[in-house]
């Protein structure tokens, strides 16, 4: 059996008298796809951030690669982001910068790499997300679908062990929506990377996902395959699925 | 309801000044620590020191022109409109240069970093930041910092040159005096002290303004409201900082220089 790669244990968390988690326990293998899903604010997203410290828990223990997150400090945690890329909902692009120095924002900070290298594993991350020749824009002058593949090409550069995706769909029109998908696919079986999907998109949940983790309460309330998520979970969750199928 | 879901106006100004202390003395660590980002610095010098060069050299003039008027009317009932090249430079140099350029300054810059880092935060772009192992403060806050605490001092010194010669124009074509005797009481009256107070004084508003800008901006939330408020809250902040920072720095160099 394969070690987690990220185990939260008993994590809670407030926001003023809101309880956004209340005791919640997961655990990731290495190489696993899992989704996370659950109604609006019912913190997902709150969990993908205390998973690469972004957000600290009120109490409860986080442990990603062996990093015991809640005990660092930003400065400490920095190894640990190194082998974490965090995809945002809105792609979090650098608006002061164009397309080329996002990409190449965290490969600038943690490597040392000539002009020529640079460019050219710049030009193959945006290959990898079927983007060329947009080095030079601006990420104002981008649509939708091509923020989000870039912010995913730049989620690439560092070659992740772990990605966390949140939203990685929503806004996207099929076409790019399936692009996506299948990078995450892609990016599983040819380098092994776990990933962590924060979505309401049920058919990428069935198209990608390992394993379904279902959040509500504060509490991951099912934990299971998708197979069991629909025939033999809570109600809620099945519910979830049925009613995502039909607007899909 | 709980003081923790809805603090009193004092408690957020006390938890702000705070803030606000923590992030100056992170900043200051991070000011004299390799690496400095050059080319943000200098993207930032640009903007924040060209940029308001109109702004800050036109209050100036204006100011030291007003200055001439307002001093000649009330010198000229003791027959002392000889005085003016003193008053002008004076007034200007030790407190009307600093302050107002500071205000202009606190007004365009501070308000401009609050929105421009407020943004970046309610769209998550300073948590992109962190997630890849960078600095916020290093990579966003320092370049600002020191773009203003280099500019706003070159700024104070060419507005109160503009201020001078705006008093020219007055005691040249209203009173009639030549500009060799104006120039020539404008540096009989500077003395040490007073450019040790006017160039001390820009270094202390900078820091004020660019500390506060950047709070304000890295704690915008929910979203374009949030934005605003953080440039309000700026403006707001910053000017009456500088004028009380200003009271007590003039009372201390005083003390120390009198």
């Amino acid at each position: 059996m394969t070690e987690p790669v990220i185990v939260l244990d008993r994590v809670s968390r407030a926001f003023g008298p809101k309880k956004v988690l209340a005791e919640a326990s997961l655990k990731i293998n290495a190489g696993e796809i899992v989704a996370i899903l659950g109604a609006s604010g019912s913190g997902k997203s709150v969990t993908l951030k205390m998973i690469n410290g972004l957000i600290l828990p009120d109490s409860g223990s986080i442990n990603v690669l062996g990093y015991h997150v809640n005990a660092l400090r930003d400065r400490d945690l920095a190894p640990l982001r190194r082998k974490i890329s965090y995809l945002f909902q809105g792609g979090a692009l650098f608006d002061s910068m164009t397309v080329f120095d996002n990409i190449a924002f965290p490969i600038r900070e943690h490597l040392k790499m000539d002009p020529d290298q640079l460019a050219e594993r710049v030009t193959t991350l945006l290959a990898m997300v079927q983007l060329d020749d947009v080095e030079h824009l601006a990420p104002s002058e981008l649509s939708g679908g091509m923020r989000k593949r870039v912010a995913v090409a730049r989620a690439l550069a560092l070659e992740p062990e772990i990605i966390l995706y949140d939203e990685p769909t929503t806004g996207l029109d099929p076409v790019t929506g399936e692009a996506i998908a299948n990078l995450i696919l892609d990016l599983d079986r040819r380098l092994g990377v776990t990933s962590l999907v924060v979505t309401h998109d049920i058919p990428l949940v069935l198209r990608v996902a390992d394993r379904v983790a279902f959040l509500e309460s504060g509490q991951f309330i099912f934990d299971g395959t998708l197979e069991a998520a629909r025939t033999s979970g809570p109600d809620t969750v099945k519910q979830f699925f049925q009613a995502g199928v039909i607007h899909a | 309801m709980s003081m923790q879901s809805n603090p009193s106006g004092f408690v957020r100004t006390v938890a702000s000044i705070g803030g606000a202390s923590r992030l100056a003395g992170q900043a200051l660590v991070r000011m004299v620590t390799p690496p400095l980002d050059f080319g943000e610095t200098l993207r930032q010098l640009d903007r924040i020191g060209v940029g308001s060069l109109n702004l800050t050299n036109i209050t100036a003039l204006f100011t030291g022109m007003v200055l001439a008027v307002q001093s000649a009317y009330t010198l000229s009932k003791f027959g002392a409109s000889l005085y003016i090249g003193e008053i002008v430079t004076l007034s200007l140099v030790r407190e009307l240069g600093p302050v107002l350029t500071a205000l202009m300054v606190g007004g365009r810059v501070g308000s401009g970093i609050a929105a421009e880092l407020g943004s970046m935060n309610v769209t998550e772009q300073v948590d992109a930041m962190r997630s890849m192992a960078a600095d916020p403060i290093r990579k966003l806050v320092v370049p600002r910092l020191w773009a203003t605490l280099l500019m706003l001092p070159a700024l104070t010194i060419l507005a109160d040159g503009m201020g001078i010669i705006g008093g020219l124009f007055i005691a040249v074509f209203q009173e009639g005096l030549t500009a060799d005797f104006y120039f020539a009481r404008v540096f009989r009256a500077l003395q040490f002290n007073d450019l040790l107070l006017g160039l001390t004084k820009p270094a202390v508003f900078a820091f004020v303004i660019a500390i506060i800008g950047c709070y304000n901006g890295l704690n915008a939330r929910g979203g374009a409201d949030g934005v605003g408020r953080a440039t309000t809250n700026t403006v707001y902040a910053a000017s009456i900082c500088i004028l009380i920072a200003d009271f007590f720095f003039t009372k201390l160099i005083i003390g120390l220089a009198p």
